[in-house]
């Protein structure tokens, strides 16, 4: 890679019409600057976590740092029951928003791919909570879940619940109320994802299955879904790896809390660096959350059978 | 579409002796005949859903401070001058635009240099490069905070805009690349050759030939980058604790985490944030859909 980045000269001109043809370092300085950047920001940090996984490393208790070895991990797993709690509700919260968000996402791409009066706003409209940022949606949540002027405020007006009630505060219902506004967001990414997969059926298909008498459903299980597969297993990926390390929603609509039952394990590692500072200790529960998802990703794939039958 | 329905009756009386003429085929296959209840019904409920929180957003806005009405009248604009003044929203605005924009470039710059060496040459690294743009895919930026924050340190760039523009880009490049090799595998190398027999150069064949089919891709994938940057938190908050250095999200962040949240300067400071967004969105929605389908999973 250096002696690619030092070779800036560009393949001599003189020959034309060779210059074209293929030059051998040009693909390798074409890829540097993206390679460069990556090394020095995702490779490096990520190597440096594993380091520190191995020591005692809190800046605000200097005289405790030091080679630790493997007690961090040893803590991790014999010692730390938020650990444990932060895990489980992280699963539970990829699995239902991301089971959730390809449900509602699926059906509204195969509905918005009708030929319709009105389709182009039903789209733009369908599809315009996807831009809105984590932070932008726990601030709208946090106006309609308010419980002095949110939406329970005019719920109670017609007489349904309590006046009040503030869905945010209370441990059995927060779940649910952060998991409708993740899916206010979340749903339009597979919509649009799998309307774009859509386009691509061939119309031959459904007409052939229209002949032989096929049902609509029938079509949809037979033709629709298995072109869709790899799309869906793919985005399911991207999406839960995504729900398992985005912060901000949960950092900003419920701060983890109330009591610590909507800590993910990325926010857990948040507060343990930050709040703290103890970076030995996180860089640990990082190298973890690392593993696990990639050993998550990894079973996911080859349960799936990505790409299987095209290959 | 007129010229085959114009010779559809020329072979029918040719048969006419062995079967009765066939009543003409519909147009539309069964797909498209989906009750409208069908389509309307569901999609009214759910925009419902997708609607009455902006309208609860808009409504928060507009309204004065204390007023319970479910109309926003009679309509203040005190909230936006409030949050716009006092909270420094006007600054952020400025420090989010900038950060966006300079994402947007480098992204879309380093993306099409490396995509173009992945879509159109075979060499040595090539397979490992690509691994390794895909492993960066579960590389959560978040859990990379505190190293990041060490190495920012070391250049001197914690609380310059900078630091947020570099980390922004980092994570937004492996997919834009993975996404920009497609579309140019999409377009055919011999289209390339072609002008190089004319005499053009492999930079200008590139710039002349090339670039201008990628135009649906790269607003796509330009897009993404400035709204992703635009609507990112995390590194903006870690990296930038000046005030005035300050983004959009950090400040609707600072606005939430008041001990008494002055909602309505909340709800103005949203629409500020969503407002670029909306308008990105408006312009790219014709591209978004073709934009997507070049650069799919099937390539």
């Amino acid at each position: 890679m250096a002696q690619a980045a030092a070779v800036a000269k560009p393949p001599a001109p003189p020959r034309r019409r060779r210059a074209s043809a293929t030059p051998r370092r040009l693909p390798y300085l074409l890829i540097a600057p993206a390679a460069l950047l990556m090394l020095g920001f995702i490779a490096y940090p990520v190597i440096s976590v594993f380091y520190y996984s191995l020591q005692d490393y809190n800046p605000t208790k200097p005289w405790r740092n030091g080679f630790a070895g493997f007690d961090n991990f040893v803590r991790i797993f014999t010692d730390d029951p938020i650990f444990w709690d932060t895990l489980v509700f992280s699963a539970k919260w990829v699995f239902v928003e991301v089971g959730l968000q390809l449900l509602f996402g699926l059906a509204l791409a195969l509905i918005v791919n009708q030929t319709f009066v009105g389709r182009g706003i039903g789209r733009a409209l369908v599809f315009s909570p996807w831009a809105v940022s984590g932070v932008l949606t726990s601030a709208i949540w946090v106006l309609l879940y308010n419980s002095q002027t949110g939406i329970t405020r005019y719920l109670a007006d017609l007489g349904i619940g309590d006046y009040g009630t503030s869905w945010l505060s209370d441990t059995s219902t927060v779940f649910s109320a952060a998991v409708v506004a993740d899916l206010w967001r979340g749903v339009p990414f597979f919509a649009i994802l799998i309307l774009a997969d859509l386009q691509s059926v061939s119309k031959d298909l459904y007409e052939a299955a229209e002949v032989d008498g096929a049902s609509r459903f029938k079509q949809f299980w037979h033709i629709t879904l298995p072109h869709l597969k790899d799309a869906i297993i793919l985005s399911t990926l991207l999406r839960a790896v995504w729900e398992f390390n985005n912060v901000d929603l949960l950092y900003t609509l419920t701060g983890g809390g109330p009591a610590g039952v909507t800590t993910t394990l990325p926010l857990y590692i948040a507060n343990t660096s930050v709040d703290a500072h103890d970076f030995g200790y996180a860089s640990a529960l990082t190298t973890v959350a690392f593993v696990i998802l990639l050993f998550c990703s990894i079973v996911y794939l080859r349960l799936s059978k990505f790409g299987g039958e095209n290959k | 579409m007129i010229t085959k329905e114009a010779a559809a009756p020329a072979p029918a009386p040719a048969r006419a002796d062995h079967e009765p003429p066939r009543p003409a085929k519909k147009r539309h296959p069964a797909w498209d005949e989906v009750p409208r209840w069908q389509i309307y019904l569901p999609l009214g409920v759910y925009l419902v859903f997708t609607l009455v929180p902006f309208y609860w957003i808009l409504l928060f806005a507009l309204r004065p401070s204390g007023s319970t009405s479910l109309v926003p009248w009679p309509m203040t604009f005190d909230h936006f001058e409030k949050v716009w003044t006092d909270r420094s929203f006007g600054t952020f605005f400025e420090n989010s635009v900038y950060v966006g924009l300079a994402t947007l470039v480098m992204t879309t710059l380093v993306a099409l240099a490396g995509g173009y060496a992945l879509a159109r040459f075979d060499f040595k690294i090539k397979r490992a490069f690509m691994l390794a743009l895909l492993c960066s895919q579960f590389v959560p930026g978040a859990l990379l905070l505190v190293p990041l924050f060490e190495i920012f340190a070391e250049l001197q760039m914690i609380n310059s805009l900078g630091s947020v523009i570099i980390a922004e880009t980092v994570f937004q490049l492996p997919l834009s690349m993975i996404l920009i090799s497609n579309f140019i595998k999409n377009v055919p190398y011999s289209l390339e050759e072609a002008a190089w027999v004319d005499g053009c150069g492999r930079m200008r064949a590139f710039l002349v030939v090339v670039l201008p089919l990628l135009r649906p891709g790269l607003i796509a994938v330009g897009s993404f980058a400035f709204v992703h940057s635009w609507n990112h938190f995390l590194f903006a908050l870690m990296f930038l604790n000046n005030q005035d250095k300050q983004t959009i999200p950090v400040g609707l962040n600072t606005l939430m985490s008041a001990d008494s949240v002055d909602l309505g300067a909340l709800a103005a400071g949203g629409i500020i944030a969503a407002v670029p967004v909306v308008l990105v969105f408006a312009f790219i929605q014709k591209w978004l859909i073709t934009g997507f389908s070049a650069g799919a999973v099937k390539g």
